[in-house]
């Protein structure tokens, strides 16, 4: 219905400069030329906002129903200009139903518009190389992940990413945000990767690597980490203007992990697991800046409800990145250090673990990169694991990139892996967001 | 057990409390809090905004405002803002959806009325038509968002900022209004006198790096023939800056124009192969010193086209 008036105002914008045109030639004159330039002028912006407005519906409001489009020499809505006359009324017809043809095919994609964002990611992997521990499969269909977003309205936003291996499905995150609550908070509801750390929010695919580190695997619940349902609440703290600082509590249901890294897992209804972490963030320069975070985690392991595991972390990431040149250099150094401590018989195990890598973006399609990888075990902490990476990766363009990664590692006990990694990674649909 | 659960419980809720406690004191300042994307947005805003209005920019203006990093010090200046005005047309789609997502900021929320996308005031070029796929590169599907370099575009803008501004403060409408009538005459006259200055030059042709000049050139009746970009977002490739040389010397076109943050290799060796000027010219106010407001912008880059122009006959 608002797209039919707004047709109707159209068609008379539309007609009106016709119209001055017709009656300019019987009364010349320099001031009048002046005014009737003014005019067209005039008209000329309103019809411009007119398409800013129609632009707009597209994008935000719902499709009018088939054949309301139709509806043409109806003019219900109040056109702001001069009523249109008799001798034009037939041209104005004509181009309204030019002009409805036209907005009838965008028509089709303004309904597309209200359909939420959707984006597939394809993420293939292949391993050469020897690794008597933790082998893995030559070559895989590591991950296809589906993401659908969606604002939903002015007060909430929705975010699904569906991940399918080559088997089975799993829902990676699926929650609502609602982003108008008062005092400045932000809520969100679902199943979401938690806030413990960086790696662990971080999806696959915006990885500078194609693994996860060590320790993540080890200690914080594998490639899935922390990942369940529950609520999580976050707010910007008050600081001196030179700082960020934000703090996020989040509670879960306390399934977490995977089979070959469980970490923690709910045998009552009661077991819930939580996690707080306080991030500061300070820009040094308007290309550098520092981000640090403490996080804490906590719930009940898979050997039941008396026994909890607590992990604490802290995380560090420098970022540099020229302002004019942001899109040829760059370089990003992270570190994560990660303390477990895991209730279970005879006594309780404290692991520690850490990473340490660097990435430098050699020009706009080329990075490289190294990683240093340390963990103990969480069950038998006096059991050590080490690893070294060096990664190098090409994007052939914002939506699809080739990677390469050769990753030694040491294994408690001296069993050594060589082991060469490739990624495809390739995405299709909605432009998402740059991860920062 | 149940100890535990409730211990836990209670650490949040008084988590939770302390973190409502440290409330922004309610010192409600009278002058509107406007944050902007761009520089561009920024200056047309403190036209008509005056001393009324707080206006900050969250990009540099000589920075690729496609790709820039959403830090959280941004969030800070978002969760004041009364009122976020966007380029649109998913200009900023790499960067801005998750901050104002994080801000914590109702009033800014898409389709809150904090919320402003300023490309439906503005005349835009270059929409799609059918089907719009990545084979085109990193094509932006509603339209040119580089909108800003008309001053007709400019003048829109400006008025509509100005309408947004009365509506969120109606005490000041009148301010506003006043405002945005003396820019219309500055501007006015300035646009008459860069008529004059670029009329010798309607239908001179040029290449620029990436389509961000659309609204210039026919604001100007300059002739964009090529693109050193073989694509929207797609570095050059020997194959097309082979191609576009040859155009080049084809359309006897010898002008190029380079965004600030663009590597100069290319544009220089295809300055070199045909005689070209290559100019580092400015999307954006603030890409360069003493270029602060939309009318040094114009004569900035007016300057530079008329000497690149002259010295290529
Ligand atoms: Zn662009």
């Amino acid at each position: 219905m608002r797209h039919t008036s707004l047709f109707a105002v159209l068609t008379v914008l539309l007609a009106s400069p016709l119209f001055a045109q017709q009656s300019a030639p019987s009364r010349p004159g320099q001031t009048d030329n002046a005014a009737l330039l003014e005019k067209i002028r005039e008209l000329e912006d309103r019809l411009i906002s007119l398409e800013g407005q129609v632009r707009i519906l597209k994008s935000q409001q719902a499709p009018p129903e088939a054949g309301a489009q139709e509806a043409t020499a109806a003019p219900q809505g109040q056109p702001p200009v001069a009523p249109t006359t008799s001798p034009t009324s037939a041209a104005a017809t004509a181009v309204t139903q030019q002009q409805a043809i036209a907005l009838g095919g965008a028509g089709g994609s303004a309904a597309k518009a209200l359909n939420p964002d959707i984006s597939a990611i394809g993420d293939f992997i292949s391993v050469a190389g020897h690794n008597s521990v933790q082998p893995s499969p030559s070559l895989e269909m590591h991950e296809s992940e589906l993401g659908f977003q969606a604002i939903i309205d002015p007060y909430a936003r929705g975010d699904f990413f569906l991940s399918f291996g080559e088997e089975g499905v799993n829902l990676e995150e699926g929650y609502i945000t609602f982003t108008a609550l008062p005092a400045g908070f932000v809520a969100r509801v679902g199943k979401m990767r938690s806030a413990f750390g960086k790696v662990n929010t971080l999806h696959n695919h915006v990885l500078p690597w194609v693994d996860r580190p060590l320790v993540t695997n080890s200690l914080v619940g594998g490639e899935d980490g922390i990942d369940d349902a529950g609520v999580s609440i976050q707010r910007i703290l008050p600081a001196p203007k030179w700082l960020f600082l934000e703090a996020t509590g989040q509670l879960f249901r306390g399934d977490s992990g995977s089979a070959q890294s469980p970490l923690f897992k709910a045998s009552a209804q009661s077991d819930l697991s939580a996690v707080a972490h306080l991030r500061s963030y300070k820009d040094i320069t308007e290309s550098t800046n520092l981000d640090i975070g403490l996080s804490y985690a906590r719930g009940h392991n898979d050997l039941g409800t008396n026994f909890l595991t607590q992990l604490y972390g802290m995380d560090a990431t420098l970022r540099w990145k020229p302002l004019r040149r942001s899109i040829y250099h760059s370089f990003i150094g992270r570190s994560e250090f990660i303390w477990s401590q895991r209730r279970q018989f005879p006594f309780e195990q404290r692991a520690f673990g850490f990473y340490t890598s660097g990435d430098y973006q050699l020009g706009r399609r080329w990075f490289v990169g190294g990683r240093y990888d340390h963990s103990d075990r969480p069950e038998t902490a006096s059991l050590t694991d080490n690893g070294a990476s060096a990664v190098l990766t090409y994007w052939p363009s914002e939506f699809s990139q080739v990677r390469g990664q050769y990753r030694f590692t040491r294994y408690a006990g001296n069993l050594d892996a060589h082991e060469l990694l490739m990624q495809v990674m390739f995405s299709l649909g909605a432009h998402g967001a740059h991860p920062f | 057990m149940k100890n535990h659960t409730f211990v836990r419980y209670r650490v949040i809720v008084t988590l939770g409390l302390l973190m409502a406690g440290f409330l922004p004191s309610r010192a409600e300042a009278k002058k509107l809090n406007v944050v902007t994307s761009t520089t561009d947005m920024a200056a047309l805003t403190r036209e008509v905004g005056g001393d009324k209005v707080n206006v900050e920019a969250l990009a540099r203006g000589y920075q690729d405002p496609h790709f820039v990093e959403a830090k959280p010090s941004f969030l800070l200046k978002l969760r004041q803002a009364d009122l976020l005005i966007s380029v649109g047309l998913q200009l900023e789609i790499g960067w801005l959806p998750p901050l104002i997502t994080q801000s914590g900021n109702p009033k800014i929320q898409v389709g809150a009325p904090g919320y402003l996308d300023a490309s439906q005031f503005a005349e835009i070029l270059e929409i799609p038509q059918g089907q719009v796929t990545r084979a085109m590169g990193d094509v932006h599907p509603l339209g040119n968002p580089h909108y800003w370099l008309d001053p007709d575009n400019g003048r829109r803008i400006a008025r509509g900022i100005a309408n947004n501004l009365a509506e969120m403060d109606p005490s000041d409408g009148a301010y506003f209004q006043q405002r945005f009538e003396d820019f219309d005459k500055r501007l006015t006259a300035a646009e008459q006198k860069w008529d004059e200055e670029m009329k010798p030059y309607r239908g001179r042709k040029l290449v620029t790096y990436h389509r961000s000049f659309p609204n210039f050139a026919k604001h100007f009746g300059l002739d964009v023939i090529g693109y050193v970009e073989p694509r929207p977002g797609i570095p050059p490739t020997p194959t097309h800056t082979l191609e576009l040389i040859q155009l080049m010397k084809r359309e006897n076109c010898r002008v190029v124009l380079v965004e600030p943050y663009f590597d100069l290799k290319t544009p220089q060796s295809i300055g070199r192969e045909t005689g070209s000027q290559v100019v580092v010219y400015l999307p954006s106010v603030g890409g360069e010193k003493g270029v602060d407001n939309y009318f040094q912008l114009f004569d900035y880059d007016i300057g530079l086209l008329i000497k690149a122009f002259n010295a290529t006959k």
